[in-house]
């Protein structure tokens, strides 16, 4: 037995006279003493901060024993740090803490929101209307989750409830979840919807209005400009044109067949993204970037994007359902046969008659599968204009003839019609455009039919019988075999090309312009000469 | 196997199909994860450790997984000098694709494999262990990038400004922590409902997401993906 430890039971009758072991039986009053004096000694309070050994052994033995943690003597020393610090906290605390609002608690108020239920006068009344069809979220979750893929059933009420919000609140003709779109501080809840027609109506009013105030404003400046060009004389106006502008398709067609809502997090309010322009999905075509979540963050990129992320938001948006909206073919039809071989079959509708082949042969073949969006032109646009034609509407340029004879005549673009098969779809070198799995072999009967895309990671569809549904999770971005290679910057301008004509000679040096008085003078006295002699020859 | 610890690490998604990993682990949580793979969660196979050959060439190696371990992807269109290389020694200038998976996944937990500090320590004989008093970190800590350390030898540490070595705590303190990752931003942090999850999902990485619910133990990191790096990060930020 070598020295004691403070811990160890024996510590301090280490001293003749305490030893357990000596044969004479110490003094019962030393003895007593010796505790008191060790007692004392427990009892003795830090000069620094205000406890005593005796105490805190007590209040770390008590929180054991009521605790009683496994392993108690390996995070003892926590232990005592704890309770050291509990005490310190309470001693010293004169001022209270202000009460912090947690996050959690805001979250759950916004999320309150949702769950109240209307009055019960406004429910009669919408009985009576047309019922905008509410989808139904949880079933599609159900699906989706055969396969693995969705979201926290939580997640998936809370947006079923923010729909039926947004329903409520915006004249809604159809509607549908559309996916999620993750983002680097904040993510993007998507509902694709149809507006109602009055809705449409009032937007291209304020648009309409919105352009004719700027045209009065260009043509006022323009004439302060022509005042202005009268007084001073203005530097060479520059010959460049840019490209006419494509206009964006209208409401209601094409790219624009669709308007989006998004929202942060379920319970917040949804935004209304603006319609895209095809200069903006050309731009996005070009670049790659991460989302942030807000809605009004610029995107910095190389071609310059025209708009900021809402827009860049909404291109990628297009893009993707144009290229990944898929449903089982024969599902849609033509609204009329007639018009299958025209380009301009925009419309179709459901087909009645429509059977749904088993689950087997939709994941066996591509072929089952139909695009019903239709896809996007390199022009941008989902039909093809003709540029040029703008150019008769501007009267005011005088080259209007020269121009049209200069300009290449683009070709017209033509693209898939409506409902093409995916089997016709490119694949990236090896891979194909898209993987079918049947969710499950073990219980055929009930496995749903899996679409995964491969050209857009995150884009899935299921069918299963006359159901189906496309759905989105994932960054909003195309997979390329290839790295991203951002455009290069155009060239630097060429000079003027440098001939004689306009190159500065050097200014003649003084010998030589002597030299050459001297050479005029002797031309000069030459031709005096001559004259002279000529005169004296008469 | 005998693992003390076993987890599910994730799946990587190839064309034709997914591959379902797990992860186990010894007493020492340092030492070198034994993986498994399987194809139908049902059959595992032992995933043999990565070396340094392997995880060379398959940074070469780029495009989606194809989903059946035994294909092989013909190294002479990629690589020429590595193909060559790999006929001078005798063996056939191909990489298996299950190689492939092994080496993607070692580089998947040397880059992004996070844990949060204080989880671990480490004793003085220089093993580590779990630390069972971790509380969790407090919400104000979760939020900070600099409260998590990838689980792989440290790079970094001992760059440190001897300012900064003054406040570490060397039992706790071991790893190389998140804040100084290139390219700067390449985690993105959110609090999920609420403020009673914090989600951390790597860039680089695209799939890999880490949870921890704070002021508790739990946490823990998955990868659900194509099992390829993200090279157009930069581009993208």
């Amino acid at each position: 037995h070598g020295p004691y430890q403070p811990h160890e039971p024996g510590y301090g009758l280490d001293q003749p006279g305490y030893s357990p072991y000596e044969d004479q039986i110490p003094d019962p009053e030393a003895r007593m003493l010796a505790i008191k004096n060790a007692k004392a000694y427990l009892l003795k309070t830090s000069t620094r901060s205000g406890l005593n050994l005796y105490d805190h052994f007590a209040n770390i033995l008590t929180k054991i024993l009521d605790e009683q943690p496994a392993n108690t003597v390996d995070i003892i020393e926590n232990i005592s740090k704890d309770v050291k610090w509990a005490q310190f906290r309470k001693k010293m605390d004169t001022l209270r803490d202000e009460h912090l609002i947690p996050p959690t608690f805001e979250a759950a108020e916004k999320c309150k929101a949702l769950f109240i239920k209307e009055g019960g006068e406004e429910e009669h009344e919408e009985l009576e209307e047309e019922m905008p069809s509410l989808p139904n979220v949880m079933e599609t979750a159900f699906y989706f989750e055969q396969a693995g893929i969705g979201l926290n059933k939580d997640e998936s009420y809370y947006i079923f409830l923010a729909l039926k919000n947004l329903i409520n609140v915006q004249p809604i003709q159809t509607c549908r979840f559309w996916g999620k779109i993750l983002g680097l501080e904040m993510n993007y809840i998507i509902a694709e919807v149809q507006l109602r027609e009055g809705g449409e109506e009032e937007e291209a009013g304020e648009e309409g209005e919105e352009t004719v105030a700027e045209g009065e404003k260009e043509t006022g400046e323009a004439e302060e400009e022509d005042e202005q060009k009268e007084k001073e004389a203005e530097p060479p106006k520059s010959t460049y044109k840019p490209p006419p502008e494509i206009p964006k398709e209208a409401n209601g067609t094409g790219t624009n067949k669709y308007v989006y809502f998004v929202c942060n997090e379920p319970g917040k309010p949804w935004v209304k993204l603006p319609l895209v322009t095809p200069a903006q999905i050309v731009c996005a075509r070009k670049i790659k970037k991460f989302f942030t979540g807000r809605l009004d963050a610029p995107v910095v990129s190389f071609p310059p994007f025209p708009g900021n992320e809402a827009n860049y938001l909404r291109a990628q948006i297009a893009r993707i359902s144009a290229g990944t909206h898929v449903s089982p073919t024969g599902f849609y039809q033509f609204a009329d046969e007639d018009e299958e071989e025209e380009e301009g079959a925009d419309t179709y509708e459901e087909n009645p008659d429509f059977e749904p082949p088993p689950v087997a042969e939709m994941v066996e073949s591509l072929a089952t599968w139909a695009h019903h969006v239709k896809g996007i032109l390199k022009q941008g646009r989902c039909v093809w204009i003709n540029p040029s034609q703008k150019s008769e509407e501007n009267e005011e340029e005088e080259d209007e003839e020269e121009e049209e004879e200069e300009e290449e005549e683009e070709q017209e673009e033509r693209g898939p019609p409506l409902l093409t098969l995916i089997s016709e779809d490119e694949g990236m070198k090896d891979i194909p455009a898209w993987t079918a799995q049947a969710s499950t072999n073990l219980i055929p009967q009930y496995s749903v039919a899996i679409l995964q895309s491969n050209r857009w990671p995150g884009a899935y569809a299921f069918a299963s019988g006359r159901k189906f549904e496309n759905i989105y999770f994932g960054w909003g971005h195309k997979y390329s075999p290839e790295s991203h290679t951002p455009a290069l910057p155009p060239p630097a301008q060429a000079e003027f090309p440098s001939g004689p004509g306009i190159t500065e000679t050097v200014d003649p040096t003084l010998e030589e312009e002597m030299a050459f008085k001297a050479a005029q003078e002797e031309a000069l006295a030459e031709a005096e000469e001559g004259e002279d002699e000529e005169g004296e020859d008469d | 196997y005998r693992f003390e610890r076993l987890w599910f690490w994730g799946c990587i998604q190839g064309v034709r199909g997914a591959y379902y990993i797990a992860e186990g682990l010894g007493p020492d949580r340092a030492a070198p994860r034994s993986r498994l793979y399987s194809l139908n969660c049902l059959d595992w196979s032992l995933l043999t450790p990565a070396t340094k050959e392997m995880l060379a060439l398959a940074e070469q190696v780029k495009g989606r997984f194809q989903g059946d371990p035994s294909f092989e992807y013909s190294l002479a269109e990629i690589n020429a000098e590595a193909a060559a290389r790999l006929i001078e020694s005798g063996k056939e200038p191909v990489i298996k694709e299950e190689a492939r998976l092994i080496a993607t996944i070692e580089q998947i937990d040397r880059a992004v494999g996070i844990v949060p500090r204080g989880a671990f320590v480490k004793t003085p004989l220089g093993s580590v262990h779990e630390n069972r008093h971790f509380e969790g970190l407090s919400l104000v800590e979760a939020k900070k990038l600099s409260s998590y350390f990838h689980f792989t030898e440290p790079v970094n540490l001992k760059n440190k400004t001897l300012l900064e070595k003054a406040d570490l705590d060397p039992s706790t303190d071991f790893l190389d922590s998140l804040e100084h990752d290139i390219p700067r931003g390449s985690w993105s942090i959110q609090l999920e409902k609420g403020g009673t999850v914090v989600v951390l999902r790597s860039l680089l990485w695209l799939g890999l997401t880490f949870y921890h619910v704070p002021m508790t133990k739990q946490f823990g990191y998955v990868y659900f993906g194509t099992g390829e790096k993200n090279l157009d990060l930069p581009f993208m930020l």
